[in-house]
């Protein structure tokens, strides 16, 4: 049998261990379709992690990978891109080790407008670990650590993303994998901070604890909830309490890319000695 | 109260039994479940405590410093990654000399990754100023944590508990569990003296010059010295209490032996094992068992370890261009011994990064020391693959 995208795969590192039925299949197929329809050679590409089953991928990929410490995928790679600009730097994380422990990092990066394009896997949770609540858990929902409901309000990953200042900020989800690997590949095509933001399924740890145990269910509960961007425009705000707005968000090309701005600096300040 | 419980929930119900009043917290393996069952003990009513799940460990250790600042009384618990990035609100919290107790389940440091246990995440905590205690059983986790609350209050100081990962972590033993009330008679209410109090401001945190910032550490280092007595003692009140002690230290078959294994953590309760049988085989052998890193108990040390021809050390750790943490302690509370008295000290670097210490591992180390010229700060790697 031949495997479709394997040229990217590492496969003596196959069976993974992710869960059966976790989106995160369809997420990594996304992105490898992704760098395959823009004939990236994988020999140009860095792949990032930080923690959590995100950082599974490094061991999967077959390109250069990094496997960093938990919420610092970010600060790794603005290290390798800024060393290596020539080169394509992806980081995928999840919703705790982007938005919590590593949240300061995401600001910064969007903020710096520097050419990385970030995945954030958003399955409410913190999977790996066991399931305690994150910083995307609904209110109200139950985790190992709120298994009386939690109580905090939840980030929208991606208008905070947008007001920290990335220039390319898009949304998808696993129920719909055409729509996910076209704005990945708009996200790796753009020049400066992209983040796509996939809506997930954990079933293992939150559906479960929540009735939503089967992962077509709880697929199909966030799909439920997403209203395309087209749609979301003339919704009121009423209307879209609860909704995830899906499809390309926000995007700005009349914004300098970081390193090309750094660049710009030393020229200024090598021509003026 | 007796419960079947896992090391890593030994240590909620010790938080649950010290009536610990703010925890606050970050997920990480194999540690996990301390705050899971802590979460579902508060939730349930059975504590009476404020739970925070923050963003990162770093703020988890400053959840505690301000909750503890109030006047209340603060636990958390972290492992490997974690405690490391604590670092810097580690030494906070013991120059603010805030007595928080937390518990560390040991596991070993990245890259490459691993989540089992060795040593070196405590150990590099050496220097910050927290007690260190290493558990080898879950109903020494649970007693470790009500005593650590009795020795870190007394002498304002923080205490942390070390239990291995999933050797501890994660095993269920039937553990006795003394309850609030009971708990309350050995450790009364926590009352500090100073705190945020808007009746009576204080300032924290200020900028101390040159001329008073060694007096504070001078201070701190009274109180570390004190800490040893103290802990001797909290743990003599507690067996008194609860019939069940442990000491700062435990010689373990030592009599007359002429071979002494120095253990600690989970590695020790293996080593009893080994000690039975080579004594049954007429073996001259005993063990050290190790509790207490910080503040080191060097003269009960020299006083178990003098007139002994060879100890062992094994090290479920490793500092890089010096070697395994405890040798290096063990060696330097020895320098003053005299020689005819002064055991030779070998250093053995056991069981990193998870890897199983077996009773076959621990009898050929206490064959192997036997039979070894003494090196001048040799390091023997036991279990290396080619």
């Amino acid at each position: 049998m031949t495997i479709r995208l394997a040229h990217y795969l590492r496969m003596n590192h196959m069976p993974h261990m992710w869960c059966p039925g976790s989106g995160i299949g369809i997420i990594v197929k996304g992105i490898l379709t992704a760098f395959d329809e823009l004939s990236i050679n994988k020999n140009d590409l860095a792949f990032i992690s930080g923690i959590g089953c995100t950082s599974r991928a490094p061991g999967y990929l077959d390109m250069y990978t990094l496997h960093t410490t938990h919420g610092r995928a970010l600060s790794f790679a603005t290290g390798v891109k800024f060393s290596r600009p020539d080169k394509n730097v992806v980081v995928i994380s999840g919703d705790g080790d982007s938005t919590a422990i590593g949240g300061n990092h995401l600001i910064h990066a969007c903020r710096r407008n520097i050419d990385i394009t970030m995945i954030i896997v958003n399955n409410n949770i913190y999977g790996m670990t066991g399931g305690q609540y994150s910083p995307t858990t609904p209110t109200g929902a139950k985790a190992a650590t709120s298994p009386w409901g939690n109580a905090d309000h939840p980030f929208d990953v991606s208008a905070l993303c947008k007001a920290a200042g990335a220039t390319y900020v898009a949304r998808a989800h696993v129920g719909s994998g055409v729509q996910l690997q076209r704005l990945i590949k708009g996200g790796l095509e753009h020049k400066g901070f992209a983040v796509i933001e996939v809506l997930s399924n954990c079933h293992t740890q939150y559906g479960r604890r929540n009735r939503l145990a089967d992962p077509i269910d709880l697929i199909n509960d966030v799909a439920k909830k997403t209203v395309n961007v087209r749609q979301a425009v003339k919704m009121s705000e009423e209307e879209l309490e609860g909704k995830y707005v899906v499809g390309l968000i926000h995007k700005d090309e009349s914004r300098k890319e970081y390193c090309e701005a750094y660049d710009e600096v030393i020229k200024r300040a090598t021509a003026s000695r | 109260m007796q419960k079947v419980l896992t090391g890593n929930q030994s240590a909620a119900w010790g938080a649950m039994c010290a009536q610990a009043q703010v925890v606050s917290a970050y997920p990480i393996t194999p540690q996990t479940t301390i705050i899971e069952e802590l979460a579902d003990l508060v939730a349930k009513g059975l504590l009476d405590a404020k739970f925070i799940k923050v963003e990162s460990e770093h703020s988890a250790m400053a959840g505690c410093i301000g909750a503890q600042a109030t006047g209340a009384r603060t636990f958390t618990a972290t492992s490997s990654q974690g405690l490391a990035l604590m670092h810097e609100e580690l030494h906070w919290a013991a120059l603010a000399r805030l007595p928080i107790v937390m518990a560390d389940v040991n596991r070993a440091m990245a890259p490459g990754w691993s989540i089992w246990t060795d040593q070196n995440d405590s150990l590099s905590q050496r220097d910050t100023g927290w007690l260190q205690f290493y558990c080898e059983s879950n109903q020494e986790v649970l007693d470790t944590v009500i005593q650590a609350y009795k020795i870190a209050e007394s002498v304002d100081l923080p205490v942390m508990l070390v239990l291995d990962a999933f050797f501890l972590s994660h095993t269920y033993e039937a553990v006795e569990i003394p309850g609030q009330e009971a708990t309350r008679k050995y450790l009364p209410p926590y009352k500090p003296s100073i705190y945020l109090d808007v009746k009576d401001p204080h300032a924290f945190g200020g900028i101390v010059p040159q001329d008073v910032y060694m007096e504070f550490r001078y201070k701190m280092q009274v109180a570390m010295n004190e800490a040893l007595d103290v802990s001797v003692k909290a743990d003599e009140d507690y067996k008194a209490m609860f019939g069940r002690g442990y000491g700062v230290i435990e010689q373990y078959r030592m009599d007359d032996a002429d071979t002494i294994l120095v253990t600690s953590g989970t590695v020790a309760s293996t080593t009893r094992a080994v000690i039975d049988d080579m004594k049954a085989k007429g073996q001259s052998v005993g063990m050290l068992k190790m509790k207490m890193l910080r503040p080191f108990p060097a003269d009960l040390v020299r006083e178990a370890l003098e007139g002994r021809k060879r100890v062992a050390v094994l090290d479920r750790n490793i500092c890089p261009g010096m070697g395994g943490i405890w040798s290096q302690e063990i060696r330097n509370a020895l320098y003053h011994t005299p020689e005819s008295k002064r055991p030779d000290v070998y250093g053995y670097i056991v069981g990193l990064g998870g890897r199983d210490v077996t009773p076959e591992v621990i009898e050929k180390i206490a064959l192997d020391v036997q039979e070894r010229p003494i090196k001048d700060g040799e390091q023997v790697w036991i279990g290396l693959k080619e």
